[in-house]
Order: structure tokens, then sequence, then C-alpha cells
């Protein structure tokens, strides 16, 4: 039982992580980007990459979130800018499109194999916890998932940017109409949430494994955990996450044979009685 | 006032998909005036004024500010070149506080909070308070405030004291007073014809998109255009 909490939470951090820019983002231009799961599996790869040149876990945490931070300011600023003001369906498809462009050259540049990512050493082994014995890495998961979630609390909340964020995501037209320039808050939102995407591939990596195609699987958790927490809230992001994570590693162990519908039925529950989602983005009490 | 106005608008049409909402606007605010903008619903006053802020755009006509073609210009430039806009659904952030919304935009030259506070006791007595949770005379107070603190050389107001109690339109009413007696210019869009016509130096009054009258607000009742455009 601890365990599949630790295992849910583990996986509800990972989710996190790549969730909360694509709702951000969402919530701030109603754009909607599926690309996002390629730029998790860019970091993983640059991670692996990184890895087998320096032989240092860290060295690939800060590779493999810089080349998704970079990858996708340039996506941005080459392309994805022109779409802001097309139609939802325009954004869609084209960054539907970007998936499999993706796809193909994670194959060509990094082959057509999976490969597990190696651990920190320092992290390697099991710690006693809650009175179970649970790898130290997946722990260290947990705490970055945490401590990211910390910081991006803080930063919206608490500082002057986080405020415009908001103001953003309320109300764009009356946020220009101060002087500000909401074009360029949404491009350091949406690298932000892209290093955030490459962070989760390289974390990912040692726990799953990194192969082309790894970004198909948690671009639909993500999108469902974006429906289930309301787009364009920080908080919604973590509680979705949290209640994705939870849904997926006890409905395999309890339900294993209704495992892969119960999140869809989850997600429909969600939208039936809260179509906002459970913690939308929106008045402060 | 022989030098140019701080705001002028000529020719300004505005297209809202087939319907032709400004046919050919022109109007002009020197520095230091008040002007209201009167007419029907539907005559064109708030789109001239999203039009000024760039938030609607022309299809012909041009904006200047301060000596400046702004028509073209992206809403946020136009903010920051000296213009406060105070839109007739106030916009209130919901998600943000009160005193976010005070230091959101604040620049060099703007209100600073003491003297948002000092002007607005109830504002600072709910300074921690979610925008969403305001009435809407605090709301209205807070709208004010949040152009002011931009530090504009114009104020552009939609309906200030629309849907308000009628000690709130007082309120409201003295602190514009105030601002005017400041020597800020400002843009007025009013229902509210007998605080428009007690308080401006000039009225432009609109038709259908176009303007029917321009005068001193002593002259108003006497146009014969007046009783044609405005239903009394």
């Amino acid at each position: 039982m601890v365990i599949q909490l630790l295992n849910g939470m583990q996986l509800a951090m990972l989710l996190f992580l790549l969730s909360v820019g694509l709702s951000v983002v969402f919530g701030l231009m109603r754009f909607v980007n599926l690309a996002h799961g390629t730029l998790f599996m860019l970091g993983a790869f640059v991670g692996l990459s990184t890895v087998e040149a320096t032989g240092s876990f860290w060295w690939a945490l800060v590779a493999g979130t810089l080349a998704s931070a970079i990858v996708g300011g340039l996506l941005y600023l080459g392309l994805l800018r022109r779409l802001q003001a097309e139609s939802p369906l325009k954004q869609v498809l084209v960054t539907f499109g970007l998936i499999f462009i993706g796809l193909e050259a994670a194959r060509i540049i990094w082959g057509d194999y999976a490969e597990r990512l190696p651990g920190p050493a320092l992290l390697a082994g099991s710690t006693a916890l809650f009175g179970v014995v649970y790898p130290t890495y997946r722990l260290f998961v947990i705490g970055l998932g945490l401590a990211v979630a910390a910081m991006l609390y803080f930063g919206l909340e608490r500082t002057r940017v986080g405020a415009i964020i908001r103001a953003g995501v309320d109300d764009r037209t009356m946020t220009a109409a101060l002087g500000i320039d909401i074009g360029r808050v949404f491009f350091v939102v949406f690298v932000l949430g892209c290093a955030l995407a490459g962070l989760a591939g390289v974390v990912a990596g040692p726990v799953l494994s990194v192969y082309a195609g790894m970004d198909m699987g948690v671009l639909v958790l993500s999108l469902v955990v974006v429906v289930i927490g309301g787009p364009g809230s920080l908080k919604g992001a973590f509680v979705g996450a949290i209640l994705v994570g939870m849904v997926e590693t006890f409905g395999q162990v309890w339900l294993p044979e209704v495992a892969g519908m119960l999140l869809y039925g989850l997600m429909a529950a969600v939208l039936a009685l809260r179509p906002q989602g459970l913690l939308p983005a929106g008045p402060r009490p | 006032m022989s030098s140019a106005p701080l705001l002028s608008v000529d020719g300004l049409h505005v297209h809202y998909d087939r319907s032709h909402v400004l046919q050919g606007v022109d109007l002009e605010v020197p520095e230091g005036t008040v002007v209201a903008l009167v007419g029907r619903n539907g005559a064109g006053k708030t789109t001239t004024l999203k039009a000024i802020m760039g938030i609607v755009r022309g299809s012909a006509g041009t904006v200047r500010f301060a000596g400046r073609a702004i028509a073209a210009e992206r809403t946020d430039r136009i903010a920051r070149l000296g213009i406060g806009y105070v839109p007739e659904t106030r916009a209130i952030f919901p998600s943000l506080s009160v005193e976010e919304h005070l230091t959101l935009a604040a620049r060099a030259g703007g209100w600073t909070l003491e003297r948002v506070y000092d002007r607005f006791p109830r504002l600072a007595e709910r300074r921690r308070a979610g925008g969403a949770t305001l009435s809407g005379g605090e709301q209205q107070m807070l709208t004010i405030a949040r152009a002011m603190t931009t530090g504009p050389r114009l104020l552009l107001l939609d309906e200030p004291t629309e849907g308000l109690a009628p000690l709130v339109v007082e309120e409201i009413a003295g602190m514009l007073r105030a601002l005017k007696a400041e020597g800020m210019t400002l843009l007025l869009v009013e229902q509210n014809l007998a605080f428009a016509l007690g308080f401006a130096d000039m009225v432009v009054l609109l038709g259908r998109g176009q303007v029917r009258w321009t005068g001193a607000p002593a002259a108003f009742h006497a146009a014969p255009e007046t009783r044609a455009w405005l239903a009394v």
C-alpha cells in the first residue's frame, strides 16, 4: 500500500513537471501544443547522450533541460508564434505533425531501440521510509517534483512576474491595455514549460526507458491532467497530476482488467461535474 | 489652443464582420481638457475607445497621440505611450489581489500605492482581497486607480458611473473632478448626461458611427442634432 502510494506519487510528479507548462501555456494563450511530449523525449535523449559522454547524471539533467528549452524557444519563434492567431484546429494539426517529425528525427539520430538512462550513483540503492524499503532515486523524483511545484507556486503567487502571468490568464486584452507586452510574457512561460518538459524527460529516463515514441503515452496522460485540473492553473496541474498518477498506479494493482479505462472514466466524471476542471485558474478568495 | 491636440482621431472607420460600426469619426482632445463622448447604445462610443487603444483595428483613418500616428501600433505600446484605459466591463483580474492590480503595471510618474490608498481608503482596507470579491464601486475605483499607476497623459473612461449606487457615483465623480483639477486629460464615454454636461469642456455626440455634433456643454440641449440622435 505504501509502496503503491509512493509509486503513484512518483508518476504524479513526473506528470506534474510535464503538464504544468502545457497547462499554463494553454491558459495564457489558448494555445494547444501537442508537441510538448516531443520536448519531453528530446530531454530524455539529450540526457542519455550526455550521460554517455560525461558519465554524469547531473550534467544530463542540465543538458536535457537546456536542450528542450532552446528547441522549444526556436520552435516558438520560427513556427508556433505564427499559429497563435489561428484556429485551435490548425494548432492541433501543426503540432501533431511536429510529433511525427520529432519521432523520425529521434529514430535517425538515436536509433530505434530502448535504453535505460543510468541514474546517479549518489541515489542508487534503497532507503527505508514509512516502514518500507523504496528505491532512493524514486524518492528523489518525488522530492524534485515537490520542490519545483513549491518554486513555481512562489513565483506565480508571490512575485510581480507571477502576477503579470495570472493577469494574462484572466484577461489578455486588459493586461496589454496596461502596457504589458503579453507576447514576451508568453514566450518566457512557453520556454520555461519546455524546460520543465525536458527536465521531466531526463528524470523519467532511469524509471521508464528512453526510446523513440516514449512521448506518446505521457502526452495523453498529461493532457488528461490538464483537462482534469483545469487549464491555466498551477494548483490544477498539481492536483490533476496526483489524481492521474494514483488512478494509474492503483488501477493497475487493484483493477488490472479495467485499468486502461479507469482514467478516462475519471476524466469523464470530472468533465460531467466540473467542466472547467477541478481547480481552474480564476477568482482568488 | 494653438498647439496640436494631445489626441486627434481623423476619419476613423471600423468594421465588425459585415457591420460598419464607425463611419469616419473625427474628434480632438486638447491637453488638459475633458471631452465627453455621448450617444445612444450602439452609436459606436465604446468602439471608438477600443480603436484608440488598438484593441479593435480601424479599416481606415488615423489616430494621433502626442504627435505620433498610433493606429497601427500594438495595444501595449499605445498604453506605454501614455494612454490609460478604464473599460466599461472594468476588467478586474479575478485572480489578483487589490494590491497586485496596483503594482502590476506601475510605472515611474504614475500614482504610487500611498497615493492610491490615500485617495481611496476603502482600497487600502481591502488591499489583500481578491479582485472578484470587490463591490461594483470598489471595482470602479480600482480600475481607475490601476490605470493611474501607469502614469498616463490621457485617460479613456468608458461609462465609469454605470450601474453604481448614487452615493458611489458621487464618489467616482468627485475623484474625476479632482483629476481634472490636476490638469489630467480625459476622454469620457458617459450615459449620465447630467454628469457629462456638468463635467466636460467639450461634448461629442455620436450617432450611428458618425459624429453628429460637437460643441460646448452649454449649447448641447439647444442643438437640433441632440433631439435627432439622442433618445432623452
